[in-house]
């Protein structure tokens, strides 16, 4: 389990700056958003006010994350909280923790 | 027992103290927003409110704009919380856990004639429009169809809800039925598949799934086993195939309940075997000028639906989909009278519209609404920004589009064929923008 300093860690690798972008043109894609996926800021909330995704949206995203990258999220962990808050966050927590 | 929380089973007793001690700590106001995410401590609220004549409010909807109508209507109105970071713009009462049990308390009679709730439709202005509601009414609502789940008789049964317990569904599924036949309910909403199983697995048997088309359907394209031994569905109908789908994987029977904050819920369906929907006892269906009304049993009174329905039989019926100002978006409902309305409110949009851009899809799978606005001095973010805090987020447009004039045929109306050509015109550019995107990421040979 990482702590939360992992967390804030920025993706500064190419490795992680290419799964970003992986993950962008999913979320994009999968949710039909009204951006493109290299204009998405990797900082800017994906929930709410920012990237302007709500609940239904989040399902969703869980979805994409099993399906592509092996991981069932779960709410109950305080960590969880933090893989919204950001692009770069939502693409540090799938390196940490994809399965495939 | 009445509750689990965490896994950790409530009784009764503990329950009617917690009540008592948060009853003791309501000020004298008449009205409560109970906002309580945890399932028992909005039961909780609920209960200190009924035992000291307070009413529950249920608006559709916690935006800024709702709330200042909520404050306006009813100007005693407090917000029960258990979020420490809830802004909600009322005055404040935080829950806190009662005292542990040690006096007894004997159940508290209540009449069935005090109004217990309040919930809110969006109606087709911008004003909500309240719909009281009697405990007794709410009683014998959820006992009728206490007996058609086959939860009637006092055997225990848990209840496990993916919906909030201040929706008329969750309200009357997963808090009142638990509470008044003898089953109990789980504290927590689980939202992710992996949380839903979960929740599940930690409740007492025989377990029951309170849930809607969207998680259906996200639960199983996740691939999860749930264990459960019932399924209960609403907000919107499912197709028989993706009923089988569900019963067959899930090794459950599926209910898909059918109701509305107007009414409450009035009648059920088995979908995987029938698409004809079973009235609730001493309810009926009359049809008036091509409207449908419901009225007895516990809805009294004849209480317009806003379905098309077609009438099958004295207890029966099918749903042909909805009146052409309803909206419903994953399982949410408003109107269109109501959401053009709150764009219109915007200083700076001087015409807009809100259209689905194409017919809702079945089984839980989302389309969102779009819209058009003439706004001269205001970019489509800054429009969306303003909707957020008037509407709620399942019915920001996507895509909202800036133009000079709306598409108004000679009579002032907007015909669908225009407002969909201006929708392909910017599918179109923004396709060429993607394309674009693209090519900046990987530049295709030659250099172009």
């Amino acid at each position: 389990m990482p702590d939360n300093a992992s967390l804030m860690k920025p993706a500064a690798s190419p490795a992680d700056a290419g799964l970003q972008r992986e993950i962008a043109e999913l979320l994009v894609q999968a949710l039909n958003l009204e951006v493109a996926a290299g204009d998405i800021d990797p900082d800017a909330p994906l929930y709410g006010e920012g990237l302007g995704l709500d609940s239904i949206d989040i399902l969703e995203v869980a979805l994409l994350l099993s399906k592509q990258y092996g991981i069932q999220l779960r709410a109950d962990s305080p960590e969880n909280q933090q893989i919204f808050r950001s692009l770069s966050q939502l693409g540090t927590y799938v390196a940490q923790h994809r399965t495939k | 027992m009445i509750a689990h929380c965490a896994g950790e089973p409530v009784s009764a007793r503990q329950f009617l103290a917690d009540v008592r001690h948060l009853a003791a700590r309501l000020p004298s106001g008449t009205h409560v927003l109970n906002v309580c995410a945890d399932r028992y401590h909005f039961a909780v609220g609920l209960a200190a409110c009924l035992v000291s004549r307070k009413i529950s409010l249920m608006p559709g909807t916690r935006t800024p704009e709702a709330i200042r109508q909520l404050a306006a209507s009813t100007p005693d109105a407090l917000c029960l919380t258990d979020d420490e970071r809830c802004d909600i713009d009322l005055e404040r009462v935080h829950y806190r856990r009662g005292p542990a049990s040690a006096a007894t308390w004997s159940m508290p009679r209540l009449d069935p004639a005090q109004t217990a709730a309040i919930l809110y439709t969006s109606g087709s202005t911008g004003a909500p429009v309240p719909h009281a509601k009697t405990w007794g009414s709410l009683v014998h609502c959820v006992q009728s169809g206490a007996a058609l789940l086959g939860l009637a008789g006092g055997a225990p049964f848990a209840i496990v809800g993916t919906v909030p317990a201040q929706h008329m569904y969750g309200f009357e599924s997963t808090v009142l039925l638990p509470l008044l036949n003898g089953g109990s309910f789980a504290a927590e909403r689980p939202f992710y598949p992996a949380d839903v199983c979960a929740a599940l697995a930690a409740a007492p048997r025989p377990r029951v799934l309170v849930t809607t088309p969207v998680h259906l359907r996200t639960l199983l394209a996740a691939g999860l086993d749930l264990p459960t031994d019932l399924i209960v569905s609403a907000t919107a109908p499912l197709s028989r195939e993706l009923a089988r789908d569900v019963e067959a994987r899930f090794a459950a029977p599926l209910l898909e309940i059918y109701g509305s904050t107007e009414t409450g819920q009035i009648a059920t369906r088995r979908t995987r075997d029938t698409d004809v929907w079973t009235l609730w006892p001493g309810v009926q269906l009359v049809c008036r000028a091509g409207d449908t009304f419901a009225a007895g049993g516990h809805v009294g009174r004849p209480t317009a639906l806003a379905d098309v329905i077609e009438i099958t039989g004295p207890d029966t019926f099918r749903l042909h989909g909805r009146t052409a100002d309803l909206v419903n978006i994953a399982g949410k409902r408003s109107s269109f009278g109501f959401l053009n309305h709150q764009l219109n409110a915007i200083d700076g949009v001087s015409d807009g519209a809100f259209f689905q851009p194409e017919a809702a899809p079945p089984d839980g799978a989302v389309t969102r609404l779009a819209a058009v606005a003439v706004a001269p001095a205001l970019s489509a973010a800054a429009i969306t920004a303003e909707l957020r805090l008037r509407i709620d987020p399942v019915f920001l447009p996507r895509p909202l589009l800036l133009v000079d004039a709306l598409p108004r045929n000679a009579t002032g109306k907007l015909p669908r064929d225009s407002l969909l050509a201006v929708l392909d015109r910017h599918n179109l550019e923004r396709q060429d923008l993607e394309r674009q995107d693209l090519e900046r990421q990987d530049p295709p040979p030659g250099g172009v």
